[in-house]
């Protein structure tokens, strides 16, 4: 079903998930019904799996940690990574997992409000899976850019007001 | 006490009496004004150039040469190399062909590229004729080479295309040079072969030389971009001119090139080399990146443009305000006269009172007048705004 009908309409509304269809059709020069037709037959695909902000939280007042955690598995006869993969995103803190290639195997984001409630959850939860060979705790201090967004008030617009 | 030149003349008195004629361009007072409020919140559709930031590999070519220390002249017609790639470029994409050895001069900007070719062509009393309304120093260049600026209106319901029969309303045995400008600034229009036609016509019966302004060639959104040198029989007459600045984001660059006949390009290039010399190397190392491995994401920022081309005229439509459709560079050009204000009244009150800033037309010359300029170069949320409050500014008239 995805062509390229569909990936105009993916390309702007990940840069602002906020469109209309009215909008996006007129961007698109096409008909507003087809448009609320294709972004339903995203959302029922799940290609479109939700609508969120992306927020700078070093500017909210939270306590707030956030860590990248390197794991190392062995993969489950028959399911592979999968089955470890679910039991490592299931918990809430889990806010991200990846199976990578190179010199680990998942990459788990994990979301705390202090560096001590981090580590609990890596000492307590994560290392005790069966499967967890080694696991490698990475805290971000500072984002630059995320989601193609970046954070630092940054390369304004620069232009004259009025220009030939 | 200080020593001064005791002197009854003023110092404007000490002129060239041709620059002296040449009026304040309008835009430049407007700016002024729009400048003057340093008010954050104005939302401005004034600028005329692109709101990307050139693309990061061509910047990053630029750095690159100079940490090898690339910082020479170079051959008076630029790098042969980047000679070559436009050459290509132009032949690939808009089938005229040119000699990169003795048909090319790279420019500092389109503006340089226009100025060579009006002095090299203009001698005093010779008529220049210019599609209207359009970009400013056509006229005022003209003027400094001795020649006569004759204005041939264009108008929005022929969407601004060049009529012939216009054209020919103007011609007297002093015509000898059509400045053409499609895509145009400031209305958007553009000219298809079928609509170039009758041009190519009279510019062939009457024998003018034409300088054809290309420079927002690749902003064409309704097929594809007609170069008049590609014509029958109008390569030789054409003095084609373009430049990087509006389709790969380079306005500051100054990076510009003219194409033509070896015998019209040697001319230009002795004006050029003892002006400039060469243009910069550091714009030359960087256009030849963008043309080289620029084309794709060019072709991005046009799709981005082309869609908040169809949000403005939209928009305009909505709130009542009667807009041709532009089919090219990345201006709206609607029509105000309704508003029962001059363009000059709508534009400062639409400053001042809804913060929203436009050119007024009637700075583009003749047939501006009645309407505005809107640059769509700007982000998809400004441009809401900027109609939403257009919108109210006009409901309160």
């Amino acid at each position: 079903m995805m062509d390229r009908f569909h990936s105009q309409i993916l390309e702007l509304l990940r840069e602002d998930s906020r469109r209309t269809p009215a909008v996006i059709a007129t961007m698109l020069g096409v008909d507003e019904q087809a448009v609320k037709k294709a972004i339903d037959d995203l959302e029922k695909e799940r290609v479109l799996v939700k609508y969120s902000a992306v927020v700078n939280w070093s500017k909210v007042d939270e306590n707030k940690v956030t860590a990248l955690i390197e794991v190392q598995i062995t993969p489950e006869r028959g399911r592979g990574f999968d089955a470890i993969a679910e039991r490592i995103y299931l918990y809430p803190e889990v806010k991200t997992v990846y199976l990578m290639s190179g010199g680990y195997d998942l990459l788990v984001e994990v979301e705390g409000k202090s560096l001590m409630e981090v580590a609990a959850f890596v000492s307590n939860k994560l290392s005790p899976i069966d499967s967890v060979l080694s696991t490698k705790t990475h805290f971000i201090l500072k984002k630059y850019k995320q989601d193609g967004v970046i954070f630092e008030d940054h390369e304004g617009d620069h232009r004259l007001v009025i220009s030939p | 006490m200080n020593e001064r030149v005791n002197t009854i003349k003023t110092m404007s008195d000490y002129l060239n009496p041709q620059v002296r004629a040449i009026p304040p361009s309008g835009i430049r007072r407007f700016f002024d004004m729009a400048n003057a409020s340093k008010d954050k919140d104005i939302i401005t559709l004034g600028v005329g150039e692109p709101d990307f930031v050139t693309p990061w590999h061509i910047r990053d070519a630029c750095v690159y040469s100079l940490e090898r220390g690339k910082t020479t002249y170079t051959a008076n017609a630029g790098m042969i190399e980047l000679r070559e790639a436009i050459a290509d470029y132009l032949s690939s994409r808009f089938h005229v062909g040119y000699d990169p050895e003795n048909e090319i001069i790279v420019t500092v900007g389109g503006s340089e590229a226009i100025d060579l070719a009006l002095r090299a062509l203009i001698a005093p009393g010779d008529e220049v004729l210019i599609p209207a309304p359009t970009y400013l120093p056509y006229e005022p260049i003209t003027l400094l080479s001795g020649g006569v600026a004759v204005p041939v209106e264009t108008r929005a319901e022929h969407s601004f295309k060049l009529q012939a029969e216009d054209l020919k309303a103007k011609l007297t045995p002093r015509s000898k040079v059509l400045i053409l400008c499609y895509p145009s600034n400031p209305t958007g229009g553009i000219m298809s072969y079928e609509d170039w036609l009758p041009i190519a016509r009279v510019v062939e019966e009457h024998d003018l030389i034409v300088i054809s302004d290309e420079i927002y060639a690749e902003l064409t959104y309704e097929g594809r971009h007609v170069s008049f040198a590609s014509l029958p029989n109008m390569r030789d007459r054409t003095i084609l001119v373009s430049g990087f600045a509006k389709a790969f984001a380079m306005t500051g660059w100054r990076m510009g090139y003219l194409c033509g006949h070896h015998e019209l390009v040697s001319a230009m290039l002795k004006i050029h080399q003892y002006t400039v010399m060469c243009a910069p190397i550091m714009g030359q190392v960087a256009a030849l990146e963008a043309l080289r491995n620029g084309l794709e994401e060019m072709e991005k920022m046009v799709e981005s443009y082309n869609r908040r081309r169809r949000l403005v005229v939209e928009g305009f439509r909505q709130i009542g305000l009667p807009c041709h459709e532009p089919q090219g560079a990345f201006y709206a050009f609607p029509d105000i006269r309704g508003t029962g204000l001059s363009s000059e009244e709508f534009a400062q009150r639409l400053l001042r009172e809804a913060k929203v800033a436009v050119v007024p037309g009637h700075v583009f010359g003749l047939g501006g007048e009645g309407f505005i300029r809107c640059s769509y170069a700007t982000s998809v949320n400004l441009l809401q705004q900027a109609i939403e409050r257009i919108g109210k500014f006009i409901s309160k008239l």
